[in-house]
């Protein structure tokens, strides 16, 4: 997943060493001005969001908790909706209940694909890595916890989302937060706070599209392709502006010059990236199947007790509540964007399939990450981030890395494309839609990926990924406001079913077929 | 006299066209009506970008109206014969969508064209002719 999630880690003062050691980037002249000029704003904003307490020996920033405890409300308020309603998620992905007629419009499941595309990445494989060798294996547990709670945040904003997504004439669908904020608040008779929250919203959706969403792509793509063409003596160690410049240009020509055929390349590849991942995880742990019930132990245990992690229990807990939230975005607000284009009548349908986005990043690929590295015995030696699960696959296919350094450049593509479309909504949002308005946004994302790439923007990064986590402030506010509305929606969809006027359709088609 | 008709498999090709005026003559001959499928490919499962999803129903709109002008020659061929004709857009599998249609409409036979090429080429990429002859629940016809 997304990469940039866990470096807000190292912005708490936990992934201090790892993050060093990928940005031992070039210090130019240009880079260091760049850096001065903006440290100072973006160390009292990114401190502002992160603000944290002290637990213990461990730091623990409120956002995290705000993210957790808005997933906590959800869940209660909803009844377990991510429980009783996976079946029906399943059902509704399946197209069990989409009508024929509709077919050549956008179903469930390619919303739910696309938004996927935009969360799962790195941070899958290198932030679990992080913070299970900080929190150990019963980090684990506590991220399993909080994936299933968050998976009521995504069904709250998705539902949202749809409800109150903006059709044009001409036929084309655009919904988000700042929609729902907009108009659901105006609903409730508080447009002025609506107004302002999208607002905010927008500028921070912003922020986070051009830094967590890009530049750190950018860098981080290009520092794991530095480590597998051999580290510091890698002949392009030193040309971080050229491997930029040609994410650029292929950025550009799907952004601005609409060449499909190469986003269609990559999602092609994305997701085969992530089956074979997958599977060489499972072939890992059936490899290691005498191990597996010692590592659900350790797990369980140290979730428990904290064995062996600096903090204890509290550490543990932190570590997997952190991850979670930072993995799968819900609550912040962007996956919202992504599926408001679904063909439906009922927004509530799209609510129950976005909860699933949450399992399949956190609970399924987060949870696949760790036990591989817990059975793999890697833990215990000093590494951590992309290069812990890089060794720990590599203890069973050498060849491994290599693989994984093409996932990450993969990865990286695909949710830097996914942010420029979520920047460039709230971009349009906030300045009006025109093809000269979109292209500035266009031309400055693409601008940062070259920056991403060459320069070592610490702050500059710190501060887009305080802006990500800034999305959650004003959405998640907007998210306590509009609940009620989410379930109304819940109950008259749920009125329908008990009337029979919403069917599987193959139970419609079976009807017509006896009266025929 | 039947109230069945021939269902023609339509896609805007040459070898669509010399299926239209096969089915045209077949159905002169029988005194049945002919009812057109143009099936425009589409899986659900498919992958597409945050901007597709966007324009996914302004796109489809479009092509639904592109679909109906090349249906035009077609119905032109079929227009001083004495036959009724009805015709249909949808999206989805060809092959399956097909024999749906087929059941639908409770048509008699299946009539459609084939571009040629080469018969490795076809087992290769798959063609409609093959699904259909397989799979289809009534005479299929192929018009090379």
């Amino acid at each position: 997943m997304f990469s940039s999630k866990w470096i807000p880690a190292s912005v708490a003062g936990v992934a201090i060493l790892f993050y060093a050691q990928l940005a031992q980037a070039q210090e130019s002249g240009m880079d260091k001005a760049i850096n001065e000029t903006i440290a100072p704003i973006s160390n009292v904003i990114a401190g502002a969001i992160f603000y944290s307490v002290s637990i213990g020996d461990i730091e623990f920033p409120l956002i995290v908790g705000w993210l957790v405890l808005a997933a906590t409300i959800f869940t209660l308020y909803f009844g377990f909706v991510q429980f009783r309603m996976f079946g029906h998620a399943i059902a509704l992905v399946k197209g069990d209940y989409s009508n024929p007629d509709d077919a050549g419009e956008v179903s469930h499941f390619q919303a739910l694909t696309t938004a996927l595309s935009g969360t799962v990445g790195l941070g899958n494989i290198a932030g679990v890595a992080v913070a299970i060798s900080i929190g150990g294996p019963g980090a684990t547990f506590w991220m399993i916890l909080a994936g299933l709670l968050g998976m009521a945040s995504k069904f709250t904003e998705c539902t949202l989302g749809v409800k109150y997504r903006n059709e044009y004439p001409d036929g084309r669908v655009s919904g988000g937060p700042m929609y729902y904020l907009t108009k659901g608040l105006s609903e409730q008779g508080k447009p002025g706070l609506g107004r302002i929250l999208a607002i905010v919203f927008s500028i921070c959706c912003i922020g986070g599209a051009v830094g967590g969403g890009n530049m750190f792509q950018a860098n981080q793509a290009f520092q794991q392709i530095v480590n597998v063409t051999g580290g510091e003596q890698s002949f392009i160690a030193n040309s971080g502006w050229l491997f930029g410049l040609i994410m650029a240009a292929i950025v550009g020509m799907v952004i601005i010059g609409g060449i499909k055929s190469i986003a269609k390349v990559t999602e092609k590849i994305v997701p085969f990236m992530a089956v074979i991942y997958m599977v060489s995880g499972l072939i890992i742990i059936g490899m290691n199947i005498e191990h597996v019930g010692d590592a659900f132990y350790r797990i369980f245990d140290g979730a428990f007790t904290g064995a062996g992690v600096a903090g204890g229990t509290v550490g543990a807990l932190i570590q997997g509540f952190k991850r979670a939230a930072f993995s799968n975005e819900a609550g912040i607000g962007s996956a919202a964007i992504a599926h408001s284009a679904v063909r439906t009548k009922e927004p509530i349908t799209e609510g129950y399939v976005a909860l699933l986005e949450p399992f399949i990043d956190t609970v399924v690929i987060c949870t696949m990450t760790a036990v591989v590295i817990t059975i793999s015995g890697q833990l215990q030696t000093d590494l951590t981030g992309v290069e812990l699960t890089s060794a720990a696959y590599a203890t069973a296919f050498t060849w491994f890395p290599l693989v994984l350094a093409v996932a990450v450049v993969l990865f990286a593509f695909s949710t830097m494309l996914s942010w420029s479309y979520y920047g460039l909504k709230a971009w349009t949002y906030l300045v009006g839609e025109g093809k000269g308005k979109e292209m500035i946004f266009k031309g400055f994302f693409c601008l940062c990926v070259i920056l991403g790439a060459s320069m070592n923007l610490g702050p500059v990064i710190d501060f887009s990924d305080a802006m990500i986590f800034a999305m959650a402030l004003p959405n998640v506010i907007g998210l306590y406001f509009l609940m009620p509305v989410v379930k109304r929606e819940a109950n008259q969809y749920w009125q329908k079913i008990d009337r029979g006027e919403i069917r599987k359709v193959k139970d419609i088609e079976a009807e017509s077929a006896r009266a025929r | 006299m039947s109230e069945h008709p021939i269902l023609v498999g339509f896609d805007g090709t040459d070898a669509a066209h010399r299926a239209v005026k096969f089915a045209g003559i077949r159905a002169e001959a029988e005194g049945c009506p002919i009812h057109i499928a143009y099936i425009l490919e589409w899986s659900p499962y498919s992958f597409l970008s945050a901007q597709e999803l966007e324009e996914r129903h302004q796109r489809r709109s479009e092509e639904l109206v592109r679909a109906e002008s090349t249906l035009n020659p077609a119905l032109e061929i079929l227009k001083n014969k004495n036959i009724k004709v009805t015709y249909e857009v949808r999206y989805g599998h060809s092959g399956e969508l097909m024999c749906k249609i087929a059941k639908e409409q409770q048509a008699t036979q299946i009539i459609i064209g084939r571009k040629g090429g080469s018969a490795l080429g076809a087992r290769l990429l798959g063609s409609l002719a093959l699904t259909l002859v397989q799979a289809a629940p009534l005479p299929v016809t192929v018009v090379p």
